[in-house]
């Protein structure tokens, strides 16, 4: 029974940042429909940030959380603006190539800066609860809390907000939106600084939780949040966050079953197999592709 | 009457290498309904498109004394156009409410604004029937409706309409056409594209018959009605 409860407790930490990650992809695809590879890179920006905070500014958890946020969410509008607006009208190709160019730009600056992985002082104090063979720690939870937090206040800026029906309405038609008197380029801008800024705060957490960074981090955790994205549908925000807490327990009970090296098999079998049944994903719909 | 509303001078459009509307000139006063109309791939769209800015053209366009050229299409919104595109361009996956509400983007008058809701909803009953339901879910006369609801919204002075009675059935068209009047009654200035130029002429005070992207005929309504040469420009000679 308590390692049920200890498994699900590590399945929801390692789900919520797979769900922080996974809507910045889906985000992005809902309202340019690129996929935006540079993503998990951006993801790995969040850490390093976090570590600039917390050894050299000796900031604390609240302040060093800020600073990667709102830098990676300013590095998103950036990377949007020099990278991808030029190629709007471009194929999709053009556009998800460049992603994936600037992905390998991230990885290289960051490597060019600092060419050792770096370890991030403990910003949450060390307290860890014990009842019988049940052990959680400040930061699991801290951790969990604050991404439902972030995902809960996304969830109303896109339902409830008039900046979250704009955006929606972009990505049903992007060609009838300025009529409206939306201000799109605005819109989109927005979107991506959310977007990578969740995936920053999803970076500074993975980095507290695993501390030993590096700027490869952001590989394999990026991919991983694509298939979260995909699995819930992508363009689909809470589809995004279903598929991040489906993919952090698919991985969790790999590992307590079976060796660990069988996690990332079995994560990327799962998209396969999906994509096969349901390649929409969970909650996506079939879409027909407009011409 | 006598201050220029809008006026449009010797506009061209092109895209890429093959050109669209050629050196057109025309004016629309205020309070006035003026339609422009002419065969499939004339250029009436692409006029539309322009004045409000979603595409660039050369030429000058200036509505109430202000140069439109060069201005981003959601500060044409604020400056009171409406542009109801062709296809009605409603966002499917936004309730009726939400449609309407996103069409007030670049007001900041809350009251106003609710004020004009509760006045759409009851001049269209039908979208008040169905305002939680997504914008999909609506028939096409509902969503011609909506698209009106939410011109009306955006307190558009000037309504660019594209082809309002485009796959309608009759009976649809002329609601449609009456609830224009009526806009029109209230000092709403109506710049309507149609190929059904009967209605159309019908309405308007004045119309202009465009010809592979040029203006060939201009007139009254009236006139341009009982014009053999408006039959023409359908047909071709």
């Amino acid at each position: 029974m308590f390692y049920i409860i200890q498994q699900t407790l590590n399945a929801l930490q390692l789900g919520s940042i797979y769900a922080l990650i996974a809507l910045g992809y889906t985000m992005v695809y809902g309202i340019l429909t690129m996929i935006n590879f540079a993503h998990g890179d951006l993801f790995m920006v969040g850490a390093f940030l976090c570590f600039v905070a917390a050894t050299f500014f000796h900031m604390s958890f609240i302040p060093a959380l800020l600073l990667s946020i709102l830098g990676t969410a300013l590095l998103g509008v950036v990377i949007e603006k020099f990278a991808y607006k030029p190629l709007r009208q471009a194929p999709r190709v053009s556009a998800i190539i460049t992603a994936l160019g600037v992905g390998i730009f991230l990885e290289n600056f960051t490597l060019a800066l600092n060419p050792y992985p770096r370890f991030i002082p403990p910003l949450v104090c060390n307290l860890t609860w014990t009842f019988g063979e049940l052990s959680f720690s400040l930061l699991q939870v801290m951790i969990i809390t604050l991404s439902v937090i972030l995902m809960l206040l996304l969830d109303f800026t896109v339902r409830r907000t008039m900046v979250g029906m704009a955006m929606r309405a972009i990505s049903w038609d992007k060609s009838v939106a300025p009529l409206m008197g939306i201000p799109v380029n605005r819109i989109i801008s927005a979107t991506f600084a959310i977007g990578t800024g969740l995936g920053g705060a999803a970076g500074m957490m993975y980095g507290l939780a695993y501390p030993v960074i590096d700027p490869y981090m952001g590989i394999m955790v990026g991919w991983k949040a694509f298939i979260s994205a995909v699995v819930g549908g992508i363009g689909n925000i809470r589809g995004a966050m279903i598929g991040g807490f489906i993919l952090g327990a698919v991985e969790i009970l790999v590992a307590a079953f079976f060796p660990s090296t069988y996690r990332d098999f079995v994560a990327f079998a799962l998209l396969l197999v999906l994509l096969i049944f349901r390649p929409h994903g969970i909650l996506g719909k079939p879409h027909a592709q407009k011409v | 009457m006598s201050r220029p509303y809008l006026v449009v001078s010797e506009l061209s459009i092109s895209y890429g290498n093959i050109s669209a509307v050629r050196k057109v000139s025309f004016r629309v006063d205020e309070g006035e309904i003026v339609t422009l109309i002419g065969a499939n791939g004339a250029g009436k769209s692409s006029i539309l498109r322009a004045l409000s800015g979603l595409i660039p053209f050369s030429g000058t366009v200036m509505f109430r004394g202000t140069d439109l050229g060069n201005m981003p299409p959601d500060r044409i919104v604020a400056l009171g156009v409406a542009h109801v595109p062709e296809g009605r361009g409603i966002f499917g996956n936004l309730s009726v409410l939400e449609n309407l509400r996103l069409a007030t983007w670049q007001r900041k008058d809350g009251d106003g604004v609710r004020r004009d809701l509760d006045r759409v909803l009851a001049l269209f009953p039908r979208l008040n029937e169905r305002k939680e339901q997504p914008g999909g879910t609506l028939s096409g006369g509902e969503q011609q409706m909506l698209a009106l609801g939410r011109a009306m919204m955006s307190r558009g002075n000037l309504l660019l309409l594209d082809e309002p009675s485009m796959g309608l059935a009759p009976v649809l068209v002329r609601d449609i056409f009456r609830v224009l009047r009526e806009l029109n009654g209230e000092g709403t200035t109506i710049l309507l594209v149609e190929q059904n130029a009967h209605m159309a002429l019908q309405t308007a005070s004045r119309g202009y018959v465009l010809e592979t992207g040029r203006i060939v005929l201009t007139g009254t309504g009236r006139e341009l009605d009982a014009d053999p040469r408006v039959k023409e420009a359908y047909l071709g000679k």
